[in-house]
């Protein structure tokens, strides 16, 4: 066996078990760890296959930015497991069905392609997207830059609110200017009707 | 190893290009000044919007190129079609500056969005590719989307955002999965290759036609034909009235436009596949728009609905794959902006205090306003197709090119549709000046709104009577067609 082989079965097992560990682990923050594992073994697939842009984005994108936007989620977010729990057998047959489905597709596929599919030149991939992207494909690019800004003005007009004299920060000189008839107000309460 | 610029003629490109570079002005200026500029940046907005319509007019006449890799088709079909996507979202945005101050809507994302929605419809129309027109869809219909939520704290406004990003996100789904099934049945996603494609190979593959089936059906949501059409009522009801007039005319030229490019340049070969689909839309769409609106009691909501019979005579247009038929949909679409900005702005200028949502809010209105009256009642008759209004020869050369196609049948629904919906037209007319007047309609008309109501009014009474330009221009532009 070829060390790459060894590589490839080590980084292999490291994402099965790290995906077995995502669903299984009873805390959610592990869940999201074994998540990021999951990414990161995935991206060193990635390079043993000679998509080391693939691999670039997965560790940039998900693991730097994603991972860790659910990893703030999960730990702002107080949810119940044991209640997630019960509701997952209930999605049990739609899971295993998509389980099924994807089964066959991975059988379908593998019976019939065998070829080693090897890299198309020698220009790094990274290299190749880029050129494609910048010259060809320049138009919808900077087209889609614009799509992600609108998405940005929108997300911020839709959600902010402008709150005025909210201040969440002592005031001491406000503190020490109040005076007796402000801040105590004397009621007169009949007994038993309370409130 | 050199790289390989493509050929790139940005000065083709030079009205988006003004466009975005005015929209990112305006986000800049509404962040760092404010809010007595707000007034300014709207002046600023309809200002670039007309240098826009400068730039395009002043660029050489047009022959049909394409540039930056395929994917900017520029010809006589693009230019016009931009032509009536600046008018399109112009006036709307003239007539409601006001109503976005009395609303407090007025602030300078408003207008941003506006324009990249602008710059979205103005990629889409001049689209060489797929990829390109869903990127142009998503540009033009996020930005709407916003728009449409943009009263956020009323319940309707934030239900109607949130109705029409759900199923526009369904349709920009069904439109990409079309594209992936035609690109991966021709390898390609320039239309001019597709069509190529189509020709050259030897039977036309099944996943080629589901494909084309896909895409019709994710650009047909986004003009609301039946049975893609249930956000619209919804849509148009809830959204700001300022929106709602801008999103019943900007996105139909848009989508019809790009049915043209994907129809008649990518799937030109596939006209037997397609020509029966859109004929059933067409009938549905009628259906749809005359039957819907009559048990109508909100205006928008019936606007709405006149809008989906408007576009079952657009798809007859274009169903029937001649030049008459393309000609009469350019013809339709831009007699069709005039007549919707018209009632729209005339809702805009009744509108008090949520007064003038409802139709019988408009009682009596000849008895106080005679000239609001005649108006109204002079687009809702351009609407029916009543002589001699643009509307009627709009309508009537749609029927002319669908009987010269051969698709009589179509003919004569089309007609039975249009006399049930001049029904709820008549209606309207009839309760401006037969009912008792209960509102005191003593709002001011605004200069803004003066100069939107004389040009609609003036387009909809000197076309009906002499349409041979507006006809002419509308054939020139369909020339590079087929």
């Amino acid at each position: 066996m070829m060390v790459v082989d060894v590589i490839f079965y080590a980084f292999a097992a490291v994402t099965t078990l790290a995906a077995i560990g995502v669903v299984s682990s009873r805390n959610q923050v592990h869940s999201v760890l074994f998540l990021i594992l999951t990414f990161f073994s995935t991206a060193a697939l990635f390079v043993l296959l000679e998509a080391e842009f693939l691999a670039a984005l997965l560790v940039m994108v998900y693991m730097g930015a994603v991972a860790v936007l659910f990893l703030f989620v999960v730990m702002m977010l107080d949810m119940d497991v044991s209640d997630l729990k019960a509701q997952a057998i209930n999605h049990l047959p739609l899971g295993l069905a998509v389980g099924a489905v994807i089964l066959l597709e991975l059988v379908v596929v593998l019976s019939h392609s065998h070829a080693h599919v090897a890299a198309a030149s020698t220009v790094p991939n990274t290299l190749a997207i880029g050129r494609t992207l910048y010259t060809q494909y320049l138009y919808p690019f900077e087209l889609a830059s614009l799509i992600l800004l609108v998405a940005l003005i929108g997300a911020v007009v839709l959600t902010l609110r402008e709150r005025k004299k909210v201040m969440r920060r002592q005031v001491i000189s406000q503190q020490i200017a109040r005076t007796r008839s402000e801040a105590v107000e004397l009621v007169q309460r009949k007994p038993g009707e309370g409130a | 190893m050199a790289v390989q610029l493509p050929e790139m003629n940005l000065v083709l490109l030079s009205p988006e290009i003004l466009l975005s570079l005015v929209a990112m002005g305006l986000l800049l200026m509404s962040a760092w000044s404010g809010k007595e500029s707000r007034g300014l940046i709207g002046t600023m907005a309809l200002s670039g919007i007309v240098l826009a319509a400068v730039v395009l007019a002043g660029l050489s006449s047009a022959t049909p190129s394409a540039t930056m890799g395929g994917h900017f088709i520029d010809d006589r079909l693009a230019r016009a079609m931009k032509w009536l996507l600046l008018i399109a979202t112009a006036l709307p945005l003239l007539m409601s500056r006001e109503y976005l101050n009395q609303h407090g809507l007025d602030s300078g994302e408003y207008y941003v969005l506006t324009i990249t929605s602008l710059i979205g419809a103005m990629a889409m129309v001049s689209a060489g590719s797929f990829l390109l027109l869903y990127l142009g869809l998503e540009l033009m219909s996020l930005s709407i989307y916003v728009l449409a939520a943009y009263q956020r704290d009323q319940l309707q406004s934030t239900e109607a955002g949130l109705k029409y990003f759900i199923l526009g996100s369904l349709a920009s789904g069904i439109l990409l999965y079309g594209t992936s099934l035609v690109y991966g049945a021709t390898g390609t996603t320039l239309f001019t290759a597709v069509a190529n494609a189509i020709k050259t190979a030897e039977h036309v593959s099944p996943v080629l036609v589901l494909g084309a089936v896909l895409v019709i059906i994710g650009i047909s949501f986004k003009v609301a034909a039946a049975p893609f059409h249930m956000w619209a009522p919804d849509v148009y009801e809830g959204a700001p009235t300022s929106v709602t007039a801008f999103i019943a005319v900007m996105p139909k030229v848009a989508a019809f436009t790009a049915f043209f490019r994907v129809l008649l340049e990518a799937f030109s070969a596939l006209h037997v596949h397609w020509a029966p689909m859109l004929q059933l839309l067409a009938v549905l769409t009628l259906a749809v728009g005359s039957l819907g609106a009559i048990a109508q009691s909100n205006i928008k909501r019936l606007l709405a609905y006149s809008s989906i019979g408007h576009v079952g005579f657009l798809l007859i247009g274009l169903t029937t794959g001649s030049q008459l038929g393309h000609q009469s949909v350019v013809f339709y679409l831009a007699n069709y902006i005039f007549m919707s900005v018209g009632a729209f702005c005339l809702v805009l200028v009744l509108n008090r205090q949520g007064i003038g949502d409802q139709i019988s809010d408009y009682a009596g209105l000849a008895k106080k306003r005679p000239l609001l009256a005649f108006l109204m009642s002079m687009f809702m008759f351009s609407m029916a197709g009543i002589p001699p209004l643009a509307g009627f020869i709009a309508k009537l050369y749609v029927l002319m090119a669908a009987v010269k196609a051969g698709l009589l049948t179509l003919a004569v629904i089309s007609v039975i549709f249009a006399a049930i919906g001049a029904f709820y037209y008549l209606r309207i007319v009839k309760i401006i000046y037969f009912d008792v007047a209960e509102q005191p309609f003593d709002m001011e008309v605004s200069l803004s709104h003066q100069i939107v109501l004389a040009i609609s009014a003036l387009i909809v009474l000197v076309v009906g009577i002499f349409p041979g330009k507006l006809l002419d221009w509308s054939l020139a532009s369909v020339q590079s067609l087929l």
